[in-house]
């Protein structure tokens, strides 16, 4: 068999890996293995490149794989379970470099042969150009929103989605421009530049409380980015890899949004969220919100039979997860049966609350759904709610003029008692006041999660 | 439209499809993970990159391949790794 044939297998090969390696994502129990094959599988499609007779080095090649290989272990080695997010955005940036950095590459290859560039090749060096551009420029916004060194707000301003409309056309236009009448570098590295402050503004204009939506979209992007370095240098492997992860990073996408009763647009451009505190006044005398203190949450959850947890993103702030399951084990061991129940977009990513109770040993049996819990919500004897809000607020049921209406909660005013751990009544990021709260059969835990759950924890072993 | 284009767009679409697919049977507590995971996988572009550094056609060209590779092999290395460490996290219980 010739060389280019057996490298071609290889990459096939790797891309059924890649597809077996997901397909056993679905269970924790195949999943280890299943990141494993996936592993193989790129460990594979590396092996079969370095066979190609295009390169003619090793040297560099060395160089950047052990960089690269060395920084990726101590970040993935040393990064915090709450700070997540950020790192899969900052990945998720290298990745679309990477994938726009191999057109750019492409392209200053052919303009330097001077042969005229056919339609295909220009398409998908435009392509692989824009969209790598676009992932990395947002994904190192959405990074610096979840880090904290760029303000969480929505960024919006008519001139600025003036100005992303121009830019959009104009690189458009320029790639248009490129392909069809002439390879002029100058436009190409103003088509990258307009390519790269268009990622800046598509994120800036989104609130944190969003990024879910955002870090899933750049998921599905930085995937496009590989299928079009694919098409670029015309390797099926990579083809299929992108569209795999382009197709993993819609399907979240639309998972968060539906479990926001959003669409995507909404999301992307709504500037949700940015009017905080306005509609969250309180003010009504009539309503009272009862406080309670540690001895007496002991108490109630201590003599309950079912509890269940909502942790939120103030878990997370809180670093909190290692308290929760503390408190939990003392009730388990009382003869409390306790789950957690999770909602979509909780936390800053998909299945971020997930992983931080994973991280403090949950079992994940004990991990549930809104689904699971809400049918059977009369029989649950305390739900506490632990840096939650708006995915518990009543109103996303019962007032179809709230912002939040039809949006799926999880619906602990339905429980016998509800306990809010919270540090004041304030609203939540959707900017509205939660009904939850002031409910009779509700108590708000003014303070700090973690300290909270630990005064509880304390009380709850002297009962 | 060449027949490599055209073979690409028929292999784009329908793994797309298988995407869907096998996706839609994760759970959402395994969200992160799969992200995490689906993300090493788009770190596949260190193919490209390994081709435009091998190559070396120019000092230009070759630093752009570098700085491809240095941030592929990130994507890749820590994806992968950092998959293991959370799925590790979710085993560990059915064990003990």
């Amino acid at each position: 068999m010739a060389l280019p044939t057996v490298i071609a297998l290889a990459y096939l090969l790797s891309a059924a890996l890649f597809i077996l390696g997901i397909k056993r994502l679905s269970h924790p129990d195949t999943a280890p293995g299943g990141n494993r094959l996936a592993a193989i599988g790129m460990l594979l499609a590396v092996a079969a490149t370095l066979l190609d007779r295009q390169i003619l080095g090793f040297t560099w090649i060395i160089i950047g794989i052990a960089a690269g290989g060395l920084i990726g272990l101590v970040m993935a080695k040393t990064v915090k379970m709450t700070e997540m997010p950020q790192m899969v955005a900052v990945f998720n940036g290298f990745g679309g470099a990477a994938s726009g950095l191999v057109a750019v590459a492409e392209l200053l290859r052919v303009s330097g042969v001077g042969e005229p560039i056919s339609v295909d090749a220009g398409v998908s060096i435009m392509a692989g150009t824009l969209i790598g551009a676009v992932t990395f420029s947002g994904s190192m916004v959405a990074y610096g929103k979840l880090q904290g060194i760029v303000s969480g707000d929505a960024v919006q301003n008519p001139l600025l989605r003036i100005v992303a409309i121009l830019l959009a056309l104009g690189s458009l236009g320029a790639a248009v421009y490129l392909v069809g009448v002439d390879i002029d570098l100058t436009v190409y590295w103003a088509l990258v530049g307009a390519a790269l402050v268009l990622g800046v503004l598509f994120v800036i204009a989104i609130g944190g409380g969003d990024m879910p939506v955002v870090v899933a979209l750049l998921n599905s992007y930085s995937g496009l980015a590989a299928s079009a370095a694919g098409f670029v240098l015309g390797n099926n492997g990579l083809i299929i890899s992108g569209a795999l992860v382009g197709a993993s990073g819609l399907i979240l996408t639309s998972i968060m949004c539906r479990a926001m009763n959003r669409s995507l647009a909404n999301v992307l451009f709504s500037a949700f969220g940015s009017a905080t505190g306005s509609a969250a006044g309180g003010d009504d005398g009539d309503r009272v919100a009862t406080s309670i203190e540690a001895a007496d949450t002991a108490m109630i959850l201590g003599y309950a039979s079912q509890v269940v947890f909502v942790p939120g993103y103030g878990l997370a702030v809180a670093q909190a997860q290692h308290k929760i399951r503390e408190l939990a084990d003392l009730l388990t061991a009382r003869g409390v049966g306790v789950r957690y129940c999770v909602h979509p977009v909780a936390g800053r990513m998909p299945g971020h609350m997930n992983v931080l109770l994973a991280e403090a040993n949950v079992p994940y049996e004990q991990l549930c759904e809104p689904d699971d819990v809400n049918p059977n919500m009369e029989d649950i004897d305390v739900a506490v709610v632990v840096g939650a809000n708006d995915v518990v607020n009543p109103l996303a049921r019962d007032d179809p003029s709230s912002p939040i209406a039809g949006m799926p909660i999880i619906e602990c005013d339905r429980a016998k008692t509800s306990i809010v751990i919270k540090r004041s009544l304030s609203a939540g990021y959707a900017g509205i006041d939660n009904p939850l709260f002031y409910r009779p059969n509700n108590r708000m835990y003014f303070g700090d999660a973690a300290e909270a759950l630990a005064a509880i924890a304390e009380e709850v072993k002297q009962l | 439209m060449t027949g490599t284009l055209l073979v690409g767009l028929y292999v784009f679409v329908l793994a797309m499809f298988v995407g869907f697919e096998i996706i839609t049977k994760v759970p959402p507590k395994l969200h992160t993970p799969l992200m995490s995971g689906s993300n090493a996988i788009s770190g596949i572009s260190i193919v490209g990159a390994l081709l435009v550094v091998g190559a070396g056609e120019s000092p230009l060209m070759r630093w752009i391949g570098l700085a491809a590779l240095i941030m592929a092999t990130i994507n890749v290395v820590g994806g992968f790794l950092v998959t293991d460490r959370m799925l590790q996290m979710f085993k560990s219980k059915d064990a003990g």
